[in-house]
């Protein structure tokens, strides 16, 4: 390096803010426009979203008026569906989505909670990708694929070897026992059940570890220090920590367990009719919407059928507004912050 | 190496001491003396081996594959190393607090009683009790003792240290490891933590890892200082920051190095 001196009496260097002064800065490419046009449209993208929910709602509305004006809130509660007759009630379609989503939560949820938890705490280094990679894969199944695997193959045998056990087992219970009554056919409320579970447990699993993975290493190491055992850190801390992740995720699986339509209507047995056990076949709302949809006639029965759509999404509504319930519950429980 | 410093009645007697990450060792045949009821720091550059030594002590190192320690680790008689070794049990007598405070999400009197439920189980009455013996250990009592129920992350930085101390302590541990446990925190909130640390060492035996030289020479009986994974010098805190026997320890105390 030359001396300090040479440097600074270098007539370049005394120059050097000069020159930067006299160079001119090279011709912008940016418009002005183009902050204010992209702020517009990403704002005309984000209102884009209400107009959507806005009209689907309006038509759903709209399209089923006959049915609301004709039956009003007696719809809900109505078990008869006779096209033939024009009797509508929604009380099958609601009772199968439910039911059906509610046994595919009661799988799903720990199943994947299991799978999260050894993906994320026990796991060797060696085997987390590939096992990783397998659960995405499974939710990138089609779900008629699920719907023609259960029909064919799960279905069957699930009817030959595992509903008579059922049967046989908690048929007498006090309680449980309505539950597992009748004929073994393999569809029905419960084979709908399961295979909506094998549909949502990569989804509620992917979410899962992922937000397992994001709680901080120190915090993992604070409570086994205390002594605590794997499931004593994953039950205390890392599932408190990432509680509005886990419950979005089970919400994601939930909300896809509601509206499944395909692998639904081929195990769910599509029929109108009630029934207490989860052996009998009965219906949901989108497999009677995929079935019949191309069926109806009458303009009763398109509007009946509309209805249930409308249904559907008012569910899926209360679903995701007990969600944020849910979640305010764990926040009180947990203590007030500041 | 070093002549071993002769202390009377050790609490922990690490001898021979290796540790590897993978295939990397980062602790090289390390054997010292920690005594009793003392405050004995580590200090020494980053990367030194002195917060990996800590983690030996109550194996929280385990916990990730590929990490192993191998000689032998004395407390109380018994090898901690040792595979039979109840690494639970371990834990309940060594506790660790770390560089940034960790409160549990749940309430600040949940955050005490969370680790001791572990081990006891203790009626309501005796709970509080513990809670609040663990706090005013602690120095926290009087700032929390009318909101129990809030959060633990609620609580000022310093004040979520000072929990964290009192989670290890309400589980009545012998040795108390903190990992630089000042190193995110104020000053004031830190000269808080060395009182702390003063008068926890009446009852435990407390091993600190520190970055900061005054602290260790504030709050220390024993200092050991290491470098690349080596124990250079151990003994009393005083003859090592006014009398050190390597030029190596001077070095770094003097801030010529590190």
């Amino acid at each position: 390096m030359p001396p300090m001196d040479a440097v600074l009496s270098d007539p370049a260097f005394q120059n050097r803010s000069q020159a930067a002064y006299n160079k001119q800065p090279p011709p912008s490419a940016r418009l002005p426009w183009m902050d204010a046009f992209f702020k517009n449209l990403t704002r005309f993208f984000a209102f884009f979203v209400f107009s959507i929910l806005a009209a689907i709602l309006i038509s759903l509305l709209y399209h089923s008026q006959l049915t609301l004006a004709k039956f009003g809130f007696g719809f809900l509660f109505v078990d008869e569906w006779d096209p033939v007759k024009e009797e509508f009630g929604a009380l099958v379609p609601i009772y199968g989505t439910l039911v059906s989503s509610a046994i595919a939560m009661i799988i799903g949820i720990p199943v994947s909670f299991g799978i999260a938890l050894f993906l994320t705490e026990l796991s060797p280094n060696w085997l987390k990708r590939p096992l990783g990679t397998a659960i995405e894969m499974l939710a990138a199944i089609p779900s008629i694929i699920y719907g023609m695997w259960g029909l064919f193959v799960f279905a069957p045998l699930f009817g030959e070897y595992v509903q008579p056990v059922l049967v046989k087992l908690l048929g007498p219970l006090p309680i449980f026992g309505p539950l597992f009554k009748g004929p073994s056919m393999g569809i029905g409320m419960l084979t709908a059940g399961i295979i909506l579970a094998v549909m949502v447990i990569p989804f509620i699993t992917a979410v899962m570890r992922d937000v397992f993975e994001l709680v901080p290493a120190m915090f993992k190491e604070s409570a086994y220090g205390l002594g605590a055992t794997t499931w004593e850190v994953v039950w205390n801390v890392v599932l408190p920590y990432t509680k509005i992740g886990v419950v979005g995720g089970v919400m994601l699986g939930l909300g896809r367990a509601l509206g499944e339509t395909m692998a639904v209507t081929f195990v769910i047995g599509n029929s109108h009719r009630l029934s207490a056990s989860l052996l009998a076949p009965g219906n949901s709302i989108a497999s009677s919407l995929a079935n019949e949809f191309t069926e109806a006639v009458g303009a009763l029965h398109s509007s009946a059928l509309i209805e249930l759509g409308l249904i559907l999404f008012l569910i899926t509504t209360i679903v995701l507004a007990l969600s944020k319930l849910l979640l305010q519950q764990l926040a009180k429980h947990e203590g007030t912050k500041s | 190496m070093n002549e071993q410093l002769q202390i009377e009645n050790p609490k922990l007697t690490v001898h021979d001491l290796n540790f590897y990450y993978g295939k990397f060792q980062a602790i090289k045949s390390v054997s010292m003396d920690i005594p009793e009821k003392k405050v004995t720091a580590f200090i020494g550059p980053s990367g030194c081996g002195k917060s990996t030594l800590l983690r030996v002590f109550n194996r929280l190192y385990e916990l990730y594959p590929g990490q192993r320690a191998e000689g032998e680790i004395r407390l109380d008689g018994a090898n901690i190393l040792d595979r039979d070794q109840d690494i639970t049990l371990l834990r309940a007598k060594v506790g660790m607090v770390f560089q940034k405070p960790t409160p549990f999400p749940m309430s600040i009197y949940d955050n005490i009683s969370f680790g001791v439920k572990l081990y006891e189980n203790l009626s309501r009455g005796e709970m509080d009790e513990r809670v609040e013996w663990a706090l005013s250990k602690a120095a926290l009592w009087k700032e929390v003792k009318d909101k129990l129920n809030q959060s633990g992350s609620s609580l000022s930085g310093g004040q979520q240290q000072r929990l964290c101390i009192a989670r290890g302590i309400a589980i009545k541990p012998e040795v108390l490891l903190l990992d630089e446990p000042c190193s995110a925190l104020d000053p004031i909130s830190t000269s808080r933590i060395e009182e702390l640390v003063n008068e926890l060492k009446a009852d435990y035996t407390v091993v600190i890892v520190t970055h900061n030289m005054q602290q260790a020479a504030r709050v220390s009986d024993f200092t050991a200082y290491m470098y690349l994974g080596e124990l250079i010098e151990f003994g009393a805190t005083d003859n090592i920051f006014i009398k050190p026997k390597r030029k190596e320890t001077e070095d770094y105390i003097t801030g010529r190095f590190g």
